[in-house]
C-alpha cells in the first residue's frame, strides 16, 4: 500500500465526533426497534393460540404495517437530522443498563448518527418494500404468520445492530439477525436440504462470532470499555499490535456474517430459504452487516495496516471467488447469491482502503442493497410464474409474459454492471478509482471483477428472459400480481436513480465526520479509469452474448466443462475443504473421545470398583461354614500374633 | 428474636415431605396436589426472603444461630448471602415446575406415586438448608444427607438402568463426601489448636492455617465439590443417571443438586482457602477448559438426548467453574448467574426432552425425525431451550457466560480462547439434535408424537420467561450477586486487572 501518510489526521477527526444527549423526535428512537419487535412477539406467541383466528388472516398485515411505521420513524429522524447542525448529528440515548459487574459495564442505546440513519432507511425501506411482496408470495403458505414474525424479528434484530451504542449490544443484534437468518432459512424445514442449509448458515457464523466475540473481550481487558465511541477514542493510546488483533478479530466475523472468503460456504446454501428472505436478508441487508462493522470501527481500522490489508486482500478474493461461482451456476438463486458475495467483496475491498474508501463502501451497499433486492425479488417473480422451477436452463423468452419482472429486473442488470448513468456505474466506478489510486494490484481485481459481473448478469439475462421457450410441459409462465410488482417498480425506480447520492459528493460528505475522508490522486484522469471500466464492462457483456445468445442452451448442463466451469459449479470446492479439514477430522475425534470416554476414563472407574468386587468374592472364598476351616484360621492368626509380639519385644 | 426465615424456608418442605409421604397410597391424586401446594408456599416463602435481603448492606443476612454440640463447636447456623439465595431461588423456582412436568412420571413406578413427590420435595429442603448453611459441620452434614433422596428418586423411578445409575451416582458422591470429611476434620483439629473450636463458617474463615496443610485440605473440599459439580474426569457418572432417571429427577440432578458442587467452591474453597485456591487456580482453570471442550465434543457424539443433555451440563459446569477460578468479579458474577440460568435452560431442555422421548418410547435421536410438522409448540419451546444452551444473546445464559468469558481473558487470554471455542462446538451439538429431531420429512413412525398438553405448557413457560427477560434484564440479579462476590474476592486479596491501555482524556460533555 502507498501514501497511508494521513493516519494521524483521520484518527484525530474521529476524535473530533461528540455525541450530544437525544431530545425531541432523537428521543423516540427506540420505537424504530420496539415496533417490529413488539408485532413480532405477538404473531410468534400467537402462534400457539390455535390456527384460523384472526391472527392468522390478519398476521400479514401487521407485520407489514410494523414494518412500514418503523420505516416512518426512519424518515422522521432522518430528516430531523439533516435539520441539526453537523457537530451534533451523533445523537446518543441511554435506555437501560444491560449489565454491570465491577469495571464492566454495558448499557442499552440508542446509537444514531449518520452512519446508521441512512442504514434505518435501508433496512426499513427495502424491508417494508419486501414484507409488501411476500403478502403476495407466501399468499398461499399455511405459517404465513410466522413468517411475517420471523421477518419482524429480523428487521429488529438488524435495528440493534446498527443502533448499538456499545460492542456487546451490536453483538446482540448480530446473532439475533443470524438467529432470524436460521429460522428462516429453514422456514420449509420439512426439507431437509433447508434444515441443513440452516444449521450450517448458523455454526459458519458462529465461527465467525468467535472473532467478534473475541474482539470485544480484547477491549474490555485493554480499554475497559466495550462502548463504540469510547474504544474508537482510547484505542488511539493502544499499541500497534493491539489495533491490529482488534482489526483482525473484527474482520473474523465480518468474514462470516458477509460470507467472505474464507467463510463463505453457507450464502449459496442459504438460499433455500424463500425468496423474499434472499433479497431482504441474503443479499440487501444481513449480509453487509460485516462491511457495517468494519466501517463503524473505522478508528481501529485507520491505526493498522496490517488489519486494512487483510480487509482489502479479503474484499479483492471474495469480488473475484463470487464472481467466477457466479458465472458456473444455472440456479438462478445461486447465480445470485454469488454475485451477492462477489459485490460485498467491493464493498470489503472499499472499507480496507481507510478513509479514502468507506464513504464508497457504504454507498455501493447502499445502491447494492436497491439492485440486489430488485433483481432477487425479480427471481422470485418469474419463480412464481415457473413453478418455483430455479433452473434457467428452463427458462427462457419470459420477456414478453413478465414485462413488468423483465423491466425491472433489466433495471437492476444495468445497474450492477455499472451501465453508465444507473446507480451501479456511479459507486462501483467510485470503488475501483480508489482502489486504483491505493495499490494497482487491488484496482486490477476490482476492474476484472467489473467484467466477468457483466458477464454472468447478461448470461442470467438471456437465460431467462430472452432465446427460446425451453419450459416444462405444466409450465404456464405469468406476470406475478400488483402486490409483488409495485415493490418491483419501487426498487427499479431507485436501482436507477441511486446514484443521486454522490452528486455533488452529497455522501462522502455526510458521512465524513464518522469515517474521516481522504482522497488519493490518481496517476491519470478520472475519466480515463471510467472510459476503461465501461470498455471492460462492455466486453464481459458482449462475450456472454456471443456464448450464450447466439446458441442453443442445453437442457440439461453440459458435462464436458472446463476446469473453471466445474470449479465454479462445485462453489470452488469450499465445502469439500471444510469437510476435509473440519468435518471428518472432527467426527474422528469426538468417536475417538466417545469411545475413550466409556472405556478409558469410565473403565478406570469402573474397573476399580469391579477389581473390588473381585477383591471380595476371593475373600468369600475364606468364609466356607465349615468349622475345621475356622479354626485353622484362628490358630494361623493367633500364629501370627504371638509372632509379631515376640518379634517386637525381642527388637 | 426475629423470626427464622431460613429455618421455614428449609422445614416447610420437610414437612410437606413428611405430609406427602403419610398420605393414602390409594390417592395419587392427593399427593400431587398436596406437594405442588408445598413447592408453591416454598417458592413463596422464599420470594419474602427475597424482599427482606437488603441489597446495600452485603454479608450474610437473616442470620440464625444455636449452639449444637457444644463440645465440637457445632452450631445450627443459617444465613444467606447474595450467592446463596440466588441459588435457594433458583431451586424453589425449579421444584414447581419438575412437579408439574412430571405430574404423571411415577404413575405405574415400582414405588408409589407419592414417595416420588414426598422423595422431591425432601431434596428441596436438604439442598435450601445446604445453600443457607453458615456452620461448616452443619453443611457437610446436609450436603451428605441430600443425596439419599437423590439415590431413591433415581434407583426408585428411573428406566432400565436406573440400579446401576444410582449405585454409581451414590458411590461417586460418597467418595468425594469422604475426602470432604477427612478435610472437614483437619480444619476442627486446627481450629481446636487455636483456641476453643468452632466449626462457624465466620470463625473458621479467620483461622490461621499453614500454606501446606492449608492445600491438602482445599484438596480435600475442591475433589468433593468437582466430583458433584462433575468436572472431567470425574464425570461419568452424570450421562448415566440422566438417562437412568425420570426427567424431572435429571433435573433436580443437574439443575439444582450439582449446583452444590459449585456453590461450594465460592463458598468454602475461595473462603476458607484464599491462598490455595489462587495456588490452585491455574490446575483449575485448565481442567475447566478441558471440561468446557470435552464435554462439548462428547454432546456432540452422542446418540441418546439425555446423554447428549448431561454432557452439554459438563460443558457448562467448566464455564462455571473457569470463571470461579479466574478470580475476577465479572468472572465469578458470570459464573453464579450462570448457575442460575443453567438451572432454568437444563431443565427446559430436560423436560421437553422428556415429553419427546416418553411419547415417542425412544430416547435415541436417530428415531426421530420431522416432528415439528405435527408438534410446532413443542419444536418452538425445544429450540428456544436449545439457544439458552448455546448461549444466544437476548437469553439469560449469554450473560452469565460471557461476564465468565470476558473477566477469564483479562487475566488469561488463553483460557478464555480456548473456552470460546465452545461456543462454536455448542451450536453444533444443540442445532445437530434439532434438526434431527425437528426438521426434515416427518417420519411415519414419529406420527404418535403429539403436541405439549396445556400443563406441560404451564411447566415449561416459566423458565422460558424468565430466560428471555433475564437475558435482556439481568441487572436486578446481578445486583443481588456482585457484592457478594467482591467480598469473596477481597478474602481472596485478589483485584481486578486494570485496564492495559491508559484511557483517552475523555471530553466534557460526552455521553459517559
Amino acid at each position: 500500500m502507498t501514501s497511508m501518510s494521513s493516519i494521524v489526521l483521520a484518527a484525530s477527526e474521529h476524535a473530533d465526533v461528540v455525541p450530544v444527549a437525544a431530545d425531541g423526535v432523537f428521543s423516540w428512537m427506540w420505537l424504530l426497534v420496539a415496533i417490529p419487535a413488539v408485532s413480532a412477539a405477538i404473531l410468534l406467541i400467537g402462534d400457539g393460540a390455535g390456527d384460523h383466528g384472526p391472527l392468522d388472516r390478519f398476521g400479514h398485515l401487521l407485520g407489514t404495517a410494523a414494518a412500514i411505521a418503523s420505516f416512518v420513524v426512519g424518515v422522521v429522524g432522518f430528516v430531523a437530522l439533516l435539520g441539526q447542525d453537523v457537530a451534533e448529528r451523533a445523537v446518543t440515548q441511554d435506555l437501560w443498563t444491560w449489565m454491570q459487574v465491577g469495571g464492566f459495564d454495558v448499557t442499552m442505546s440508542v446509537y444514531y448518527d449518520q452512519l446508521s440513519a441512512l442504514f434505518v432507511l435501508l433496512i426499513t425501506g427495502v424491508g417494508s418494500l419486501i414484507h409488501v411482496y411476500s403478502i403476495g408470495y407466501m399468499a398461499h403458505d399455511p405459517r404465513k404468520r410466522r413468517f411475517f414474525g420471523f421477518l419482524n424479528l429480523f428487521i429488529a434484530a438488524m435495528l440493534v445492530l446498527v443502533l448499538a451504542g456499545d460492542y456487546l449490544v451490536l453483538f446482540l443484534g448480530w446473532e439475533g439477525v443470524g438467529l432470524a437468518s436460521y429460522l428462516l432459512i429453514g422456514f420449509w424445514q420439512e426439507k431437509r436440504s433447508a434444515a441443513v442449509a440452516a444449521k450450517k448458515a448458523f455454526i459458519v457464523n458462529r465461527v465467525g462470532d468467535l472473532g467478534l466475540a473475541l474482539g470485544i473481550m480484547l477491549m474490555f481487558a485493554q480499554f475497559g470499555t466495550t462502548n463504540i465511541h469510547e474504544v474508537g477514542l482510547n484505542v488511539t493510546n493502544a499499541s500497534q499490535s493491539v489495533a491490529t488483533a482488534l482489526g483482525l478479530l473484527l474482520l473474523l466475523g465480518a468474514c462470516g456474517k458477509s460470507a467472505q472468503v474464507p467463510l463463505q460456504s453457507w450464502l449459496l446454501d442459504a438460499m433455500e430459504g424463500p425468496t423474499p428472505v434472499s433479497a431482504l436478508i441474503h443479499a440487501a441487508t444481513m449480509v453487509t452487516a460485516g462491511v457495517y462493522l468494519v466501517v463503524r470501527s473505522a478508528a481501529i481500522y485507520d491505526l493498522s495496516e496490517v488489519a486494512r490489508t487483510a480487509v482489502v486482500i479479503v474484499g479483492c478474493v471474495t469480488l473475484l471467488f463470487g464472481a467466477w461461482i457466479g458465472c458456473a451456476k444455472d440456479d438462478i438463486k445461486k447465480a445470485l447469491a454469488g454475485s451477492t458475495m462477489s459485490q460485498i467483496g467491493y464493498m470489503m475491498l472499499a472499507a480496507g482502503l481507510g478513509p479514502a474508501g468507506y464513504a464508497f463502501a457504504i454507498f455501493h451497499l447502499i445502491t447494492h442493497g436497491f439492485f440486489k433486492a430488485n433483481m432477487f425479488l425479480g427471481a422470485g417473480s418469474v419463480m412464481h410464474g415457473m413453478n418455483d422451477d430455479v433452473d434457467m436452463r428452463h427458462y427462457g423468452a419470459l420477456r414478453k409474459l413478465m414485462p413488468l419482472t423483465f423491466i425491472t429486473f433489466a433495471m437492476g442488470y444495468l445497474a450492477i454492471i455499472g451501465f453508465p448513468g444507473f446507480s451501479g456505474f456511479f459507486s462501483k466506478d467510485r470503488i475501483i478509482e480508489s482502489a486504483f489510486a491505493t495499490n494497482f494490484w487491488a484496482g486490477l481485481a476490482a476492474l476484472l471483477g467489473a467484467g466477468v459481473t457483466a458477464f454472468y448478469m447478461t448470461r442470467v439475462m438471456i437465460l431467462t428472459f430472452f432465446g427460446e421457450r425451453r419450459w416444462r410441459e405444466d409450465v404456464h409462465p405469468h406476470e406475478s400480481p400488483k402486490i409483488m410488482t409495485v415493490p418491483l417498480i419501487v426498487l427499479a425506480a431507485l436501482s436507477v436513480v441511486g446514484g443521486a447520492l454522490t452528486f455533488s459528493d452529497w455522501i462522502e460528505d455526510w458521512l465524513t465526520p464518522v469515517t474521516g475522508s481522504e482522497h488519493h490522486e490518481l496517476g491519470v484522469p478520472a475519466w480515463v479509469i471510467t472510459l476503461i471500466i465501461v470498455a471492460v464492462v462492455a466486453v464481459g457483456a458482449s462475450l456472454a452474448y456471443v456464448l450464450f445468445a447466439r446458441r442453443d442452451v442445453p437442457d440439461t448442463a453440459p458435462q464436458q466443462v472446463s476446469v473453471f466451469t466445474r470449479a465454479g459449479r462445485a462453489d470452488l470446492y469450499g465445502d469439500a475443504v471444510n469437510e476435509a479439514v473440519f468435518m471428518r477430522p472432527g467426527q474422528y475425534l469426538t468417536r475417538s473421545l466417545v469411545y475413550v470416554d466409556g472405556t478409558g476414563i469410565d473403565g478406570a472407574v469402573t474397573g476399580t470398583a469391579e477389581l473390588v468386587g473381585d477383591g471380595a468374592r476371593g475373600l468369600r472364598r475364606l468364609q466356607t461354614g465349615f468349622v475345621r476351616t475356622y479354626a485353622a484360621e484362628i490358630f494361623g492368626g493367633a500364629l501370627v500374633l504371638v509372632l509379631a509380639l515376640l518379634a517386637v519385644n525381642l527388637a | 428474636m426475629s423470626f427464622p426465615w431460613l429455618t421455614v424456608l428449609m422445614v416447610v418442605p420437610l414437612v410437606g415431605a413428611v405430609l406427602v409421604a403419610a398420605l393414602p397410597r390409594s390417592r395419587p391424586e392427593l399427593a400431587k396436589w398436596t406437594a405442588l401446594g408445598v413447592s408453591l408456599v416454598s417458592l413463596g416463602i422464599s420470594l419474602a426472603v427475597l424482599a427482606q435481603f437488603d441489597l446495600d448492606s452485603g454479608g450474610f443476612q437473616l442470620s440464625e444461630q444455636h449452639e449444637w454440640i457444644e463440645p465440637l463447636g457445632v452450631h445450627y447456623a443459617l444465613g444467606v448471602d447474595g450467592i446463596g439465595l440466588t441459588l435457594i431461588l433458583m431451586t424453589t423456582i425449579l421444584v414447581p415446575i419438575v412437579i408439574v412436568a412430571g405430574w404423571n412420571d411415577a404413575d405405574g413406578a415400582r414405588w408409589s406415586v407419592k414417595t416420588f413427590f414426598a422423595l422431591m420435595l425432601a431434596l428441596e429442603g436438604l439442598v435450601i438448608g445446604v445453600f443457607a448453611a453458615t456452620d461448616v459441620f452443619l453443611f457437610y452434614v446436609l450436603f451428605e444427607a441430600a443425596l439419599v433422596p437423590a439415590y431413591f428418586l433415581i434407583g426408585g423411578y428411573g428406566g432400565a438402568r436406573r440400579s446401576y445409575a444410582a449405585l454409581k451416582f451414590l458411590m461417586f458422591s460418597l467418595a468425594g463426601g469422604l475426602l470432604m470429611l477427612a478435610s472437614v476434620i483437619g480444619m476442627w483439629v486446627i481450629s481446636s489448636s487455636q483456641g476453643d473450636p468452632s466449626f462457624l463458617l465466620a470463625d473458621m474463615k479467620d483461622l490461621s492455617v499453614g500454606t501446606v496443610e492449608g492445600r491438602w485440605l482445599f484438596l480435600g473440599f475442591f475433589i468433593a465439590f468437582a466430583v458433584k459439580a462433575p468436572m472431567v474426569p470425574l464425570h461419568t457418572w452424570l450421562p448415566d443417571a440422566a438417562s437412568a432417571a425420570t426427567p424431572g429427577t435429571s433435573v433436580l440432578l443437574v439443575s439444582v443438586l450439582d449446583k452444590l458442587g459449585t456453590f461450594g467452591m465460592i463458598r468454602f474453597c475461595l473462603g476458607l482457602f484464599p491462598e490455595a485456591s489462587e495456588w490452585a487456580s491455574p490446575v483449575v482453570i485448565t481442567l475447566a477448559v478441558i471440561s468446557i471442550l470435552y464435554g462439548a465434543l462428547l454432546a456432540i457424539g452422542q446418540d441418546h438426548m439425555m446423554r447428549l443433555i448431561a454432557f452439554t451440563s459438563v460443558s457448562h459446569f467448566g464455564f462455571i467453574v473457569l470463571g470461579i477460578f479466574a478470580l475476577t468479579s465479572q468472572s465469578a458474577s458470570g459464573s453464579t448467574f450462570y448457575m442460575f440460568n443453567h438451572g432454568l435452560s437444563t431443565a427446559a431442555l430436560f423436560l421437553i426432552a422428556g415429553f419427546l422421548i416418553q411419547r415417542r418410547g425412544s430416547a435415541r435421536i436417530s428415531d426421530f425425525g420431522g416432528v415439528q410438522k405435527i408438534a410446532p409448540i413443542m419444536a418452538g419451546l425445544f429450540l428456544i431451550a436449545g439457544l439458552a444452551s448455546l448461549s444466544l444473546p437476548g437469553l439469560s445464559t449469554f450473560v452469565g457466560e460471557f461476564l465468565v468469558l470476558a473477566g477469564t481473558f483479562t487475566r488469561s487470554t488463553t483460557a478464555a480462547v480456548f473456552a470460546t471455542l465452545g461456543i462454536v462446538l455448542a451450536a453444533l451439538y444443540i442445532l445437530l439434535m434439532y434438526q434431527r429431531t425437528m426438521t426434515g420429512p416427518l417420519r411415519e413412525d414419529n406420527r404418535g408424537v403429539t403436541d405439549m398438553v396445556p400443563r406441560e405448557i404451564v411447566a415449561i413457560a416459566p423458565a422460558v420467561v424468565l430466560l428471555i427477560g433475564l437475558g435482556l434484564f439481568p441487572q436486578p440479579i446481578l445486583d443481588l450477586v456482585n457484592p457478594a462476590v467482591s467480598e469473596t474476592l477481597e478474602h481472596v486479596q485478589v483485584g481486578d486487572p486494570e485496564p492495559k491501555t491508559p484511557s483517552f482524556p475523555i471530553a466534557e460533555g460526552s455521553s459517559k
